[in-house]
């Protein structure tokens, strides 16, 4: 099997992406084929820079707001629907337990079943806190600190994104690349046993997004996003008292701070498997694409 | 061979990929260490005010909840009793002698006495409070409009800010205070409150008066309100930051 392009037996051990010209020399333009390779090149302006921007904003943006947003769960590390909050009435909840030993556990209760988490949630390095000082920001405990970055870069995500809509749909970026066509979603059983078996679309396939990648980044940047901006201004008083709809559409405050939260790791998800898929498709023909617009496709078979 | 090569390099991009969130991590606790970024990321309040404020119509009213939405339990956070000798002999007289001054820029400062406060029409209201560390309670607040009081020493025009004096003192011997905009005092549902609940609002929810300001966080909602001063700016009192919990790094626009 060869998941990757690296591994690919057709490739050169000399790495032949990273000697391609560098972007301001004309000499290949995109489209144009890498002459004298045994497996033909054809190098691609794939990402114009308003996406390359956004995207490394947002790289910066939910890496903070993530964790600074776990900094603010841990001044109150328990979720509820409805609008109040009764602590006897959790749907999650994390906590440090003593026991009659005198020996401290992280607690951590879904639903009524609880789980020892020590060493991770509840109880970690010999701190009672919800969420480790690794996955916070600041590391410490200090609500004002992780509100003050979290408020920050929520402006900078929420503006981001807006600058990226705007440009998708003036641009055309989002129906001709984002926007899946009749055709793609029949290809869906397909890509989804592609997926599981790790074979990446090549050549003419990989120069477009593929149905998965197509509905995840739309389901992203036009559900998960919008859902976790309005569902942190439902926890704000004020925004409350201006559009009470809120409260209603989300089920109450609590609500929507539970809902934050399952968006928050929808989010990591998202990440994770991102991340994944950019190293298992060329990792560094990936960033740079990402980096300079140029990525390369190669073409097997075709001399 | 070349599978072996790609494994190796698959743990390589792993590692590199955690030493570099490690080595964000730090940069972020540097970056909160530093003199200057703090007060970059402080620069998001002005933003959330003025947009906050833009969007929310003056008059618009903070959601207002039926009876049985009421929690069993409403939680006392912060100082739950100011402790002191002075406030332990009101309690002892049942507040009989509270008053509340209210001066500064006034045309006419004045001593409120509880049971002058007390004979003024009353407004109750059943909101929700919501705390900076997140959760919410539902109670039933019964008080004095802030605006009818305020409307009594008839405020100047160069009065911008209303600054909440408290009984309590903490650990430290630093006294609570809270301020919001004058402009905000005078908003129907912003009410100095001596009833939670149909009941004589108890020591730990701030007896015998507190502060009701709804649609901002449960910080600003001064208990044990003893002197209103109205003032053009906060530079001078406290910290300097217009509140207890803001001179501790709070945002003084709790809207959010």
């Amino acid at each position: 099997m060869t998941p990757t392009l690296h591994v690919d037996p057709l490739v050169p051990e000399t790495m032949p992406v990273t000697s391609a010209p560098p972007v301001d020399q004309p000499s290949t333009a995109p489209g144009e084929w890498v002459a004298g390779q045994d497996s033909p090149e054809e190098r691609i302006y794939r990402h114009p820079l308003p996406v390359r921007i956004g995207h490394w904003l947002n790289v910066v943006c939910l890496f903070i707001l993530i964790m600074s947003g776990l900094q603010i769960f841990n001044a109150h590390p328990a979720l509820y629907w409805g609008d109040r909050s009764d602590r006897d009435r959790t749907l999650l909840s994390i906590r440090a337990v003593k026991s009659d030993e005198g020996q401290v556990n992280g607690i951590t209760t879904i639903l009524g079943h609880p789980f020892d988490t020590t060493g991770v949630l509840g109880y970690s390095s010999n701190s009672a806190r919800a969420f480790p000082a690794w996955a916070t920001v600041p590391s410490a405990k200090w609500l004002a600190m992780g509100r003050q970055w979290h408020l920050f870069f929520a402006w900078l995500f929420v503006i981001n994104g807006l600058l990226f809509a705007a440009y998708a749909f003036i641009s055309r970026h989002f129906t001709e690349d984002l926007l899946p066509t009749g055709r793609d979603l029949k290809t869906i059983p397909q890509a989804v046993k592609d997926h599981l078996r790790l074979c990446h679309p090549k050549g003419d396939e990989a120069k477009r997004y593929n149905v998965l990648q197509k509905l995840a980044y739309i389901g992203v940047l036009f559900g998960l996003a919008p859902l976790i901006v309005l569902t942190g201004l439902t926890m704000s008083p004020t925004i409350d008292t201006a559009f009470p709809w809120l409260l209603t559409i989300f089920g109450g405050r609590q609500a929507a701070r539970t809902i934050h939260f399952i968006a928050c790791f929808s989010f990591v998800g998202f990440i994770i498997i991102h991340v994944a898929q950019v190293m298992l498709t060329g990792f560094f023909n990936n960033i740079r694409s990402m980096v300079t617009g140029y990525f390369v496709v190669r073409h097997e078979g075709v001399k | 061979m070349k599978h072996e090569q790609a494994m190796e390099r698959r743990g390589f991009l792993k590692a590199t990929v955690g030493a570099a969130s490690l080595v964000a991590l730090a940069g972020c606790d540097k970056l909160t260490q530093s003199s200057w970024f703090p007060s970059i990321l402080h620069k998001a309040e002005g933003l959330t005010e003025r947009a906050q404020r833009a969007v929310t119509p003056a008059s618009a009213m903070a959601k207002e909840y039926e009876e049985g939405d009421i929690s069993n339990v409403f939680p006392a956070n912060g100082n739950t009793d100011p402790g002191t000798e002075e406030y332990a002999v009101m309690v002892k007289n049942d507040f009989a002698d509270w008053q509340v001054l209210i001066d500064g820029l006034v045309t006419t400062p004045t001593m409120f006495s509880l049971g002058a406060i007390k004979e003024m029409p009353a407004r109750t209201q059943i909101t929700r409070h919501d705390c900076v560390e997140g959760w919410s309670a539902i109670g039933k607040w019964t008080g004095v409009p802030l605006g009818d009081l305020l409307r009594k020493v008839e405020p100047l025009p160069t009065a911008k800010y209303a600054v909440f004096y408290c009984a309590d003192i903490d650990d430290e011997g630093l006294s609570y205070y809270e301020s919001m905009a004058v402009a905000d005092c005078f908003h129907p549902q912003t009410i100095l409150a001596y009833e939670l609940n149909d009941k004589t609002l108890d020591i730990s929810h701030g007896a015998p008066l507190r502060l009701r300001f709804e649609r901002q966080l449960g910080y600003k909602q001064a208990k044990y309100v003893e002197r209103i001063e109205l003032v053009e700016s906060l530079a001078d009192i406290g910290g300097g930051k217009g509140g207890y919990w803001e001179d501790q790094g709070y945002e003084w626009y709790a809207g959010i």
